[in-house]
């Protein structure tokens, strides 16, 4: 109503369509999208958290995490995450300088961290497996090795995906969709820290909590 | 992203897409300074968490659980200022609204679990200590 | 059983030939026809050389419209198949009675009831109101296409291969036998040890990530891509309809999915989720997936609701009656979905305080979608009503809805529901809001749009005569249900002992074979339409008297949509630009600047039903192979820099040119 009321006491003839060129804008919608999904991830580590605070006490006489949890581990390997964090972002202020060279070194000290939060979690994991506390012993670690192991398989195909782009930035250099991809894989990478933020307090450190 | 796009998107309205759309997310990348006192901040926001709990400080499980569950809040709300780069203007205010909203849901699906199966556990299971 | 060498096993898993279940004559006698029709469809395809036109205009295509017709053929082909399930359902119950078997054993009977709730659901339902949404959103919102038009692609074709793995199970083995959420710890390894349950799991899986995708899709493309001038509260109510449901769908699947792979984590590796021993809890399992459950009532009937505002407020030839207070409705709506599941096991024992505290937001949610009916009431009032074939369904759906919607309140009591809880009231109540609400919807909105999406209209005759069998078969079918809810029988019951409620059941019977003639006269309408294509032809492209920019644009609209992206002044943008002298542009026209075809969705998403399918059946290398080949187009894809192309202004003004010639002679 009070639109129309606008246009009729401007009293001109409006126009109806876009007569000037119209700007293609591939991609503009990328980041939001991007974004929208991770909010659909979120949606997948709140279940597997819920989970988790539901059975994660459930130890069916088998070993709480008070018995199995190294916190220097965790600790090590949170760092190892944090670091990853930062380099990413040296990554993105290179990109933004448009320094190719400094943004595919950067990529790699990422790389680097992530394949060493991956390596001490596999080895938590094997040390778990071998002393009995596998997945199959109690919901609680049933619901642990999944929401700690699902982490970990973002993590992982956060690093395909890094190495996968690296490679086309070496290809086509830091051309805008390029750019682009670089921005959704930041905000991957960071997303997964937040994620690991969740884990250590939920499930390690109050898993230790008596 | 011209100034003048900034402010439609700014007031909700949709985009045009007439505008330069070579980057229209400048300035969301962050700063060194940024980064740097996201990581900071971060390392303090772990290492105090990992203290309490490695070194029994405050001696009361309950109450240190809640204090690292500020913590954590304190460090995911750090992270995506500075990491994530979250603020109520970048497309338009679509992020911050679609991330209250996923926190909202988040928090329904976390607390109602929760709570649903508490009182399922308790009205349900003989001894709660069976397990 | 025989037993089979290693070599076998390493091979084809846990298939065998004993899988092929040749022992049942009614599915050799399905198989027998759909292998015939089957060959005939590839037989006239090859005979009139049309693989290279479905391959390059259709499978391969991101044109949004395609796809959404894609998915309402679809959303057909498959509630043939769910139908088909109901009927073999309701012929059962009407004869087994005292001691009669009836023709279905249980373990044949117990796969179709599953086999009907999931196929409705996901392939039926949710494609044809993704469809429409597909179809409808970027037009009603001067858009040229979605945002992420190769991802609606692989949407789709992630869907079908859902489907496809769900049609696979009639012939390969076996389905569920669980019923259509899969309750834990009957779909366990320890009391589903078959094949059935992983046909269940791994086609909504994949489904369930086609869908996710496309809800981001269609989020992105209403936020992004309106046209210059239409603000939030300019938009049509099917593309806010819209909005609310693509978030619930971007909140929800990812908890569906989440779940089922729990419950996948369970039978294939041999977790305690939801068993019942070794800590796990398998209601847990009942509250996480009622997390996801009752949001998904609301991502089927939103976007009808939707449609029944444009049928009513182009039909009344007026502006749809508080606008805003429609919006908010549905925002709100949005939201409560979220706090309600928990009437779905009201009998679980949590309580009367966490009761309660669903029960009434329940009833709350009732409130929202009350005013939706009063405002669709008050469009009415006073408009000038033209019953058309759109309008009939909407006043069928506002009679038959209440109906549902009062019984829905009577269950959200939670002592009421302790009486009524897994009866076939319950049955009776959802069949009752979701034929009553969604599937009158999407017929309406079929009838609505199919001259924007072909060009001409349904044929009118035909139309009427499917509405009345569907409406009548609809109440004859359920009423009877609703009694015997009352009178506390259970559902999914194959047999019964009780030979007075033998007449009930004959009467829902009857009923189900009047909503089969509905359905044919549905098929029927559509190819009679076709031949007389011509005497129902629209040439104007807005054949009601439209209100929303899709009725701007020529019917069927040219791969670009719009030649000149509209500007918005008015909610009911096109009836506001017909009544303030809107002149056609005529020249002028520029180049084009469109998506790509691509064949990597088809790729992808047939990659990943082969691993689906190797994941049911144990063919481990298989699995790992196919897996690392989905891994491999999608990376593939991305070396893939160049996506789109122009249209060349040629082309655009001889398009136009045509519409202005069709125009003159209309």
């Amino acid at each position: 109503m009070m639109a129309k009321a606008t246009a009729q006491a401007a009293g001109t003839a409006p126009a109806f369509y876009v007569t000037e060129e119209e700007h293609a804008h591939p991609g503009g919608s990328t980041m939001l999208g991007f974004w929208l999904y991770l909010m659909s991830d979120c949606l997948v580590f709140a279940v597997l958290f819920a989970t988790y605070g539901v059975l994660g006490r459930n130890y069916a006489a088998g070993p709480s995490g008070a018995d199995l949890f190294d916190l220097k581990l965790v600790a090590v390997n949170t760092a190892m995450l944090l670091f990853s964090s930062i380099t990413y972002g040296f990554a993105m202020l290179a990109m933004d300088k448009g320094r190719q060279a400094a943004v595919q070194g950067w990529l790699v000290v990422t790389a680097l961290f992530g394949l060493a939060f991956l390596g001490i979690e596999l080895y938590e994991f094997a040390h778990l497996i071998h002393e009995g506390a596998t997945p199959m012993r109690s919901a609680f670690l049933s619901s642990f090795f999944t929401l700690v192991g699902t982490h970990g398989l973002h993590v992982t195909f956060g690093l395909i995906w890094l190495a996968v782009l690296m490679t086309q930035v070496s290809k086509h250099g830091l051309i805008e969709a390029n750019r682009r991809r670089l921005m959704c894989l930041s905000m991957f990478w960071h997303f997964l820290d937040v994620v690991w933020i969740g884990v250590f307090t939920f499930v390690y450190l109050m898993g230790v909590l008596k | 992203m011209s100034a003048s796009q900034n402010q439609v998107e700014a007031h909700g309205g949709p985009n045009t897409g007439n505008h330069d759309g070579h980057d229209s997310h400048g300035a969301a990348h962050g700063s060194m300074r940024g980064y740097v006192t996201g990581f900071l901040l971060s390392v303090i926001l772990t290492a105090i968490p990992f203290w309490l709990v490695m070194n029994d400080v405050l001696g009361n499980s309950t109450l240190t659980a809640i204090v690292i569950m500020l913590f954590a809040a304190v460090q995911i709300v750090v992270h995506m200022i500075y990491f994530l780069h979250m603020n109520g203007r970048s497309e338009g205010g679509w992020t911050m609204l679609a991330l209250i909203f996923t926190i909202i849901i988040v928090a329904i699906a976390l607390a109602g679990s929760l709570w649903v199966m508490y009182h399922l556990n308790t009205n349900m299971m003989p001894d709660p200590h069976r397990m | 059983m025989t037993s089979y060498p290693d070599w076998w096993k390493l091979l084809f898993g846990r298939f065998t030939l004993e899988s092929i279940p040749y022992h049942e004559p009614i599915l050799i006698g399905t198989f027998a026809v759909v292998a015939l029709g089957g060959l005939a469809l590839v037989a006239l395809i090859t005979r009139y050389k049309l693989w290279g036109y479905l391959w390059h205009d259709w499978f391969t295509s991101v044109d949004h419209k395609k796809i959404g017709i894609m998915y309402m053929i679809l959303g057909v082909v498959m509630l043939l198949r769910g139908f088909a399930d109901a009927l073999m359902m309701r012929g059962q119950q009407a004869i087994a009675f005292a001691g009669n078997e009836g023709y279905l054993p249980p373990h044949h009977y117990d796969q179709i009831f599953t086999a009907h709730g999931v196929i409705m659901i996901f392939f039926v339902a949710m494609p044809f109101v993704t469809g429409l949404m597909n179809y409808v959103v970027p037009l009603q919102i001067g858009a040229r296409d979605v945002a992420f038009p190769f991802l609606n692609n692989f949407s789709f074709w992630m869907t079908v291969g859902g489907a496809v793995l769900i049609m696979a199970s009639l012939f390969i083995g076996e389905f569920a036998k669980v019923g259509w959420l899969a309750y834990p710890p009957l779909s366990g390894a320890a009391y589903s040890p078959g094949v059935g349950m992983d046909y269940y799991l791994w086609g909504l899986q994949i489904a369930g990530i086609g869908t996710t995708l496309s809800g981001v899709n269609l989020i992105a493309t209403i936020v992004k891509m309106r046209a210059p001038g239409m603000d939030m509260m300019k938009m049509p109510v099917f593309t806010w309809t819209s909005l609310c449901t693509n978030v619930l769908i971007v909140a929800t699947f990812p908890i569906l999915a989440a779940t089922l792979a729990l419950l996948t984590l369970d039978r294939y590796v041999g977790t305690n989720f939801f068993t019942n021993d070794l800590g796990g809890n398998p209601m847990m399992y009942v509250n996480l997936i009622w997390i996801w459950g009752h949001p998904e009532v609301y991502i089927l009937i939103l976007p009808i609701f939707g449609v029944y505002s444009e049928v009513a407020s182009t039909f009344c030839g007026k502006r749809l009656f508080g606008y805003a207070s429609m919006v908010y409705a549905t925002v709100v709506i949005t939201i409560l979905s979220y706090l309600v599941w928990l009437h779905h096991f009201f009998t679980m024992g949590s309580g009367a305080s966490v009761n309660s505290f669903f029960g009434i937001t329940t009833m709350i949610i009732s409130i929202p979608t009350g005013a939706k009916i009063f405002n669709w009431l008050f469009t009415m009032y006073r408009g000038r009503i033209r019953f058309e074939l759109p309008m009939m369904w909407l006043l069928a759906f506002m009679l038959t809805f209440v109906i549902g919607g009062m019984t829905g309140v009577m269950l959200a009591v939670p002592p009421a529901d302790f009486v009524l809880h897994n009866s076939l009231f319950l049955i009776a109540h959802f069949h009752n809001v979701i034929i009553g609400g969604v599937v009158f919807g999407v017929f309406a909105g079929i009838a609505y749009w199919f001259p924007k999406a072909f060009g001409f209209k349904l044929d009118r005759f035909w139309g009427v005569l499917s509405f009345w069998f569907w409406v009548i078969g609809f109440y004859v079918a359920f009423m009877p249900l609703y009694i015997l809810g009352l009178m506390g029988v259970t559902r999914r019951l194959s047999r019964f002992e009780d030979p007075s409620l033998q007449i009930w059941f004959v009467i829902a019977a009857i009923g189900a074979v009047l909503i089969a003639l509905g359905i044919a006269c549905f098929l029927i309408q559509i190819g009679v339409s076709i031949l007389r294509r011509e005497q129902l032809r629209d040439t104007t492209g807005d054949p009601w008297d439209g209100r929303t920019l899709e009725w701007a644009t020529s019917s069927p609209p040219p791969a670009y949509n719009f030649a000149f992206t509209p500007i918005v002044h008015d909610l009911d943008a096109w009836a506001d630009m017909k009544k303030r002298g809107y002149q056609r542009p005529l020249t002028g026209f520029r180049p084009i600047h469109m998506p790509k075809n691509t064949g990597a969705g088809v790729i992808i998403a047939g990659l990943a039903t082969i691993c689906g399918f190797a994941l049911i059946w144990y063919i481990w290398w298989l699995a790992a192979l196919s897996f690392i080949g989905v891994l491999a187009a999608v990376i593939i894809h991305t070396f893939n820099y160049d996506r789109d192309f122009h249209i060349p202004a040629d082309e655009v003004v001889q398009a136009e040119d045509a519409r202005t010639q069709l125009l003159g002679r209309a």
